[in-house]
C-alpha cells in the first residue's frame, strides 16, 4: 500500500536521528561500521608505518639474517619480538606488511582515480553525443580490451624506458606503473557510463532540460552524472583491489616496482615461493591483509551507493 | 454480496480472503475479507484504482503470494477444492493445467530465444501426454482459435517478430494450452493500441464462452470492464466495495465512492466543466458530483498563438556509415511526421490524438524545438520556433507522460523547479527564487514545504502536480502536454485534468495535448487534429470531429474506444 506514514521521531539523538542521510545510513548498517573501522586502520597503519615497524624491512643494514624463516610469535637472536614471523632474509613480516601496504594503497588509489578521470568524461560525451566520436571511442575501447594488462603496461614501460634516462628511472617506477594500471583500466569505465548515459538521455528529465536551454555540459554535468554514480561506485570499489592485484603481477614479473619499494604483491610474490617448504606464515598476513583492504573497500564502496541513492534513505 | 449463479457449484470460490505483509514495523494486512465466486463460463472484472489489491487477488488465487506476504485468513477452492494451501509441485500442476494466467506485458513474458511454437509444444507437453507431434497440431489449432493469421508460419517464429497485440494473442494462446477452468487475465490490454485492445476484448469473451471458462479480468479501464465483464467487484483499499452484475454496478453503484469513481472518467461523448475526484486515503465517501455541461464555445475567431504549416520529419533508421559502407546498404528513412498543419487559438486547447507511432509526440517535439523539423514551420506568435531565439524558451513549456521519468531522481523538488527560473535567467537571488517556487507549488495544490523532498517521496499524481509546477515556474503561455495522464489512476487523471483546466482559466494558458485516450481529448479540446501514420487524417471543432466523424479511421477510432455506457 503507497500511505506515507509521518510518525514523529522518538526522543533518541546521535547519527541514527541526524538531519544527515547518509550518517542516518551509517548509524543503521552495522556491516558498514566494521568495514570502515578495518579500512581507517589500514589507512592510518599507512601512514604511521615508520613509526610503528620497528625495522626499516628493506633497509639491508637492518636485517638479522640469523633470524631467517622464524616462525610467528617468536624472538631473535637480538631480541626483538617477530609477531607475525620473518622472511628468508630475517626481515620482520608484520614491518614489511606496513611498509609494502603504502605502496599498495598509493598505486590502488591513483590508478582508480586517474581511469575514472579519463573514462567517465569520455563515455559521457560517447554516450551522449553518439555518432563519428563514439564509433571510434568504442573501437579504441574493444581493441584495448584485446590486449591483457600486463602487454599494456609493458608496452607503456617500454616506451618510458626509451624516454626516461638511465638515473631517473626508479623514481618514476611508480609514476608509470600508475599510469600502466590506469590506461588499461579507463576502458571499463568509459564503457559502463557510455551505456548508462545512452538509457538515462532517453529519459523525459533530459528532455525537459533540454527544453529551457541548458548546454550539454550542465546536462551531463548535473542531471546525468549524478544518476551514475551507483555503476560508478561500484566499479572503482572493484578496479581498486583489481589495480593492487595487478600492480603485484607486474612486480612479479620485474616490469614494476623496484625492489626497494615494495609492495603487498611483492611480498604475495615473494612468500609464494615459500609456501611450499613449510614457510605458510610469509605468504599467509600479506594476503589477509590485502583480503581485508580489498573487502572493505568493497563493502564501504556498495553501502555509499546505496547511501546516497534518494530512493533508498 | 450475494451472486446471481445459476452454476451449483462455482469453478471459483474466494472466502474472507486476507493477505497481510510482514514488514519490519509489524504486520500489514494488504487484503482483507475478499469474497467471490465466478461460474463456468462467466467473466468476472475487477477494478479498482493501483493499490486498490486487484492484482493482489489474483496472485492469491495463483499462489504466488511471496515472502513477506502470506494468505492470512480466508480460502480459495477451485472446483470444491481448497487450494490455498497448498505448496511447491502441488501448486504448479494447478497453475498452468488448471488456471491459466494472462499478463500485461506479454513480450516480458515470452522467452526471445524460443520460437512461438516451441513456447506452445513445451507448455501443452507439459500439462498433457502427448507426443511432439500431437502437441505441435494441438499448438496449430490453438494459433488459429486465437485469430492469428497464417498460423503454420508463425509457429516457427520468435516473439520479436510479433506486434504487440498478436503476441497478446499468443500469451492468450498459452493460457488455454492445457485447457483450464479458470483464466486469470492481469491489465491484458493496458499495454495496446484502442483497435487493437478492442480486437483482444473480443477474442477473451469468445474464448471463455466458447470453452466455458471461468475467468477473472483485472484492470483498471472501467471501459473494458463494461464491454467484457458479466460481473464487476470494486475493490478499494484491499476490501471489496460491491459485486453484482456489470450494468447494475456501473449504472447505479450503490457505494458512493463507486458512484464518483464512475463519475470521474471522461466520456467520449460529452463534455464537463470539472470531473468529480473521488478522495483517496480518505474514508470512501462520496464528494458531491458537479457536472456541469460546459457551454460550448461558438468557435472564437481568437488570433491563433501557435501555428504549424506543413510539418515534416522523417528519421534516418540506416546503420551507421561504417556497417553501411561495410554491407552495401542503402540508407533507410521513416517518414515520422508528413504535411502536418494546424493552428491554435489563444486561451484554447488543441488535441492531437492517434494510436502508437501515429507521430503526433514527433509533432509535439518539433514544436517544442526538442527536435528540428525536416521541413515546415513553426510558427510561435507569429516567429518562427527555429529562426528567432529570442525569450520563446521562456514562453512555450512541456508537461511529459511518465511523471516518474520527467523528474531527476537525484534533485530535490526546489531544484527542479527553479531550473527554469535561474537558467532562463528570470530570478536572480536565491530569496526571490525560493518564493517563486513556493508560489509555483501554491498553484498546483502543494505546499511549499514539499519543496525540500525528493521526486520519489510522492505519488503518481503529485508528481505529475511537480512537473506542472516546473512548466509553470517560468510563466508560460504555452504549454505542450503530452500524455500527461496515461500514468495515472482514473482518480488522479480527474484532478490533474480539473487542475490544468482550472490554470487556464486562471492564467489564460494555450495547451496542445497529445493523448491516444478519446476521452481524454474531448474532456479537455475546443478542437481536435487526428494523426494516422504521420498525416493529419482529420481536422476541426472537437465537438464536430467526434460526433460525426468524417473521415474513415477516426470512425474506427471512436468505434473501438471502450465505453462504459455500451452495452455489450
Amino acid at each position: 500500500m503507497s500511505d506515507v506514514i509521518d510518525r514523529p521521531a522518538p526522543a533518541r539523538r546521535g547519527w541514527r536521528q541526524s538531519d544527515s542521510p547518509v550518517k542516518r545510513a551509517f548509524a543503521r548498517s552495522r556491516t558498514v561500521q566494521v568495514a570502515s573501522a578495518v579500512l581507517l586502520l589500514i589507512v592510518l597503519a599507512t601512514l604511521l608505518a615508520p613509526w610503528l615497524a620497528w625495522q626499516n624491512p628493506f633497509d639491508s643494514a637492518s636485517l638479522e639474517l640469523n633470524d631467517a624463516f622464524l616462525p610467528p610469535w617468536s624472538e631473535g637472536s637480538t631480541g626483538a619480538f617477530y609477531a607475525l614471523g620473518a622472511d628468508d632474509q630475517g626481515r620482520d613480516v608484520a614491518s614489511a606488511i606496513l611498509y609494502g601496504l603504502r605502496m599498495s594503497v598509493l598505486v590502488g588509489v591513483s590508478a582508480v582515480l586517474l581511469s575514472l578521470c579519463i573514462g567517465i568524461p569520455l563515455g559521457l560525451v560517447a554516450g551522449y553525443a553518439g555518432g563519428w566520436f563514439d564509433t571510434l571511442l568504442m573501437r579504441i575501447a574493444d581493441v584495448q580490451l584485446t590486449f591483457p594488462v600486463i602487454l599494456v603496461a609493458m608496452l607503456i614501460l617500454g616506451v618510458v624506458r626509451g624516454v626516461v634516462p638511465e638515473g631517473v628511472r626508479e623514481q618514476v617506477a611508480v609514476l608509470v606503473i600508475i599510469l600502466a594500471i590506469a590506461l588499461s583500466d579507463w576502458v571499463q569505465y568509459a564503457r559502463t557510463v557510455r551505456g548508462a548515459v545512452m538509457v538515462e538521455k532517453q529519459k523525459d528529465y533530459v528532455l525537459a532540460a533540454q527544453l529551457i536551454g541548458r548546454s550539454r555540459t550542465a546536462i551531463l554535468g548535473q542531471h546525468i552524472l549524478p544518476n551514475l554514480l551507483a555503476p560508478i561506485l561500484v566499479i572503482a570499489a572493484i578496479s581498486f583491489a583489481h589495480a593492487i592485484v595487478a600492480e603485484s603481477t607486474l612486480s612479479y614479473l620485474g616490469v614494476g616496482l623496484p625492489p626497494t619499494q615494495p609492495s603487498l604483491g611483492t611480498l604475495i610474490r615473494i612468500g609464494q615461493s615459500f609456501l611450499f617448504s613449510g614457510e605458510w606464515w610469509i605468504l599467509l598476513f600479506p594476503s589477509l591483509v590485502l583480503l581485508a583492504l580489498a573487502l572493505s573497500v568493497n563493502l564501504v564502496g556498495d553501502w555509499l551507493r546505496d547511501a546516497l541513492n534518494p530512493k533508498l534513505q | 454480496m450475494s451472486s446471481s449463479d445459476t452454476h451449483p457449484l462455482p469453478v471459483l470460490r474466494v472466502r474472507d480472503l486476507g493477505v497481510t505483509f510482514d514488514t519490519y514495523r509489524g504486520p500489514v494486512q494488504v487484503l482483507r475479507d475478499v469474497n467471490f465466486e465466478i461460474a463456468a463460463g462467466e467473466i468476472l472484472g475487477v477494478v479498482g484504482e493501483s493499490g486498490a489489491g486487484k492484482s493482489m487477488t489474483g496472485a492469491a488465487v495463483i499462489g504466488l503470494i511471496d515472502p513477506p506476504g502470506r494468505i492470512s485468513s480466508g480460502s480459495v477452492e477451485l472446483d470444491g477444492e481448497r487450494i490455498d494451501g497448498l505448496r511447491g509441485e502441488a501448486m504448479r500442476r494447478i497453475r498452468g493445467r488448471r488456471i491459466g494466467s494472462i499478463f500485461q506485458d506479454p513480450l516480458t513474458s515470452l522467452n526471445p530465444v524460443y520460437t512461438v511454437g516451441r513456447h506452445l509444444v513445451e507448455t501443452i507437453r507439459t500439462h498433457l501426454p502427448l507426443t511432439e507431434a500431437q502437441a505441435r497440431a494441438r499448438a496449430l489449432e490453438l494459433l488459429e482459435e486465437v485469430e492469428i493469421p497464417e498460423a503454420r508460419v508463425r509457429l516457427g517464429q520468435y516473439p520479436h517478430q510479433f506486434s504487440g497485440g498478436m503476441r497478446q494473442r499468443v500469451a492468450i494462446a498459452l493460457a488455454l494450452c492445457a485447457e483450464p477452468q479458470l483464466i486469470i487475465a492481469d491489465e491484458p490490454t493496458t499495454a495496446l493500441d484502442v483497435s487493437v485492445q478492442a480486437q483482444i476484448i473480443a477474442l477473451l469473451r469468445r474464448v471463455c464462452r466458447e470453452r466455458q471458462a471461468a475467468a477473472m479480468l483485472i484492470t483498471h479501464d472501467m471501459g473494458v470492464i463494461a464491454e467484457t465483464a458479466d460481473r464487476v467487484m470494486v475493490m478499494y483499499q484491499g476490501r471489496v466495495l460491491e459485486t453484482g452484475p456489470v450494468r447494475e454496478v456501473l449504472d447505479r453503484p450503490t457505494q458512493p465512492y463507486t458512484r464518483v469513481l464512475m463519475a470521474a472518467i471522461p466520456s467520449v461523448h460529452q463534455r464537463l466543466e470539472r470531473l468529480p475526484v473521488p478522495e483517496i486515503g480518505a474514508p470512501a465517501t462520496a464528494a458531491p458530483v458537479r457536472a456541469e455541461p460546459v457551454p460550448h464555445a461558438a468557435a472564437a475567431e481568437g488570433k491563433a498563438l501557435l501555428e504549424v504549416r506543413d510539418l515534416g520529419k522523417e528519421f534516418d533508421l540506416s546503420l551507421g556509415w561504417l556497417e553501411r559502407l561495410v554491407s552495401q546498404q542503402p540508407r533507410r528513412m521513416l517518414q515520422a511526421v508528413d504535411g502536418v498543419s494546424f493552428k491554435i487559438r489563444q486561451g484554447s486547447t488543441f488535441g492531437l490524438v492517434g494510436e502508437s507511432g501515429s507521430g503526433k509526440s514527433t509533432v509535439a517535439r518539433m514544436v517544442a524545438g526538442l527536435t528540428v523539423p525536416t521541413r515546415g514551420q513553426v510558427l510561435f506568435d507569429g516567429q518562427d520556433r527555429f529562426r528567432t531565439q529570442t525569450d520563446l524558451r521562456r514562453r512555450i513549456q512541456m508537461i511529459f507522460q511518465d511523471p516518474y521519468a520527467s523528474l531527476n531522481p537525484r534533485w530535490t523538488v526546489a531544484r527542479l523547479i527553479a531550473e527554469p527560473l535561474e537558467v532562463l535567467g528570470l530570478s536572480s537571488d536565491p530569496n526571490e527564487t525560493a518564493e517563486r517556487v513556493a508560489q509555483a507549488l501554491r498553484r498546483v495544490r502543494m505546499t511549499p514545504d514539499d519543496a525540500r523532498k525528493y521526486p520519489h517521496q510522492f505519488s503518481g499524481g503529485q508528481r505529475q502536480r511537480i512537473a506542472i509546477a516546473r512548466a509553470l515556474a517560468s510563466q508560460p503561455e504555452f504549454i505542450i502536454c503530452d500524455e500527461p495522464t496515461s500514468a495515472l489512476d482514473v482518480s488522479v487523471q480527474a484532478q490533474v485534468l480539473n487542475l490544468m483546466r482550472d490554470l487556464q482559466d486562471e492564467f489564460g494558458l494555450t495547451y496542445l495535448l497529445i493523448s491516444h485516450n478519446l476521452a481524454v481529448i474531448r474532456h479537455m479540446c475546443d478542437d481536435i487534429g487526428v494523426m494516422q501514420r504521420g498525416r493529419l487524417v482529420e481536422a476541426g471543432d472537437a465537438q464536430e470531429v467526434l460526433d460525426a466523424p468524417q473521415h474513415e479511421y477516426t470512425r474506427a477510432l471512436m468505434a473501438a474506444v471502450p465505453d462504459i455506457q455500451h452495452a455489450h
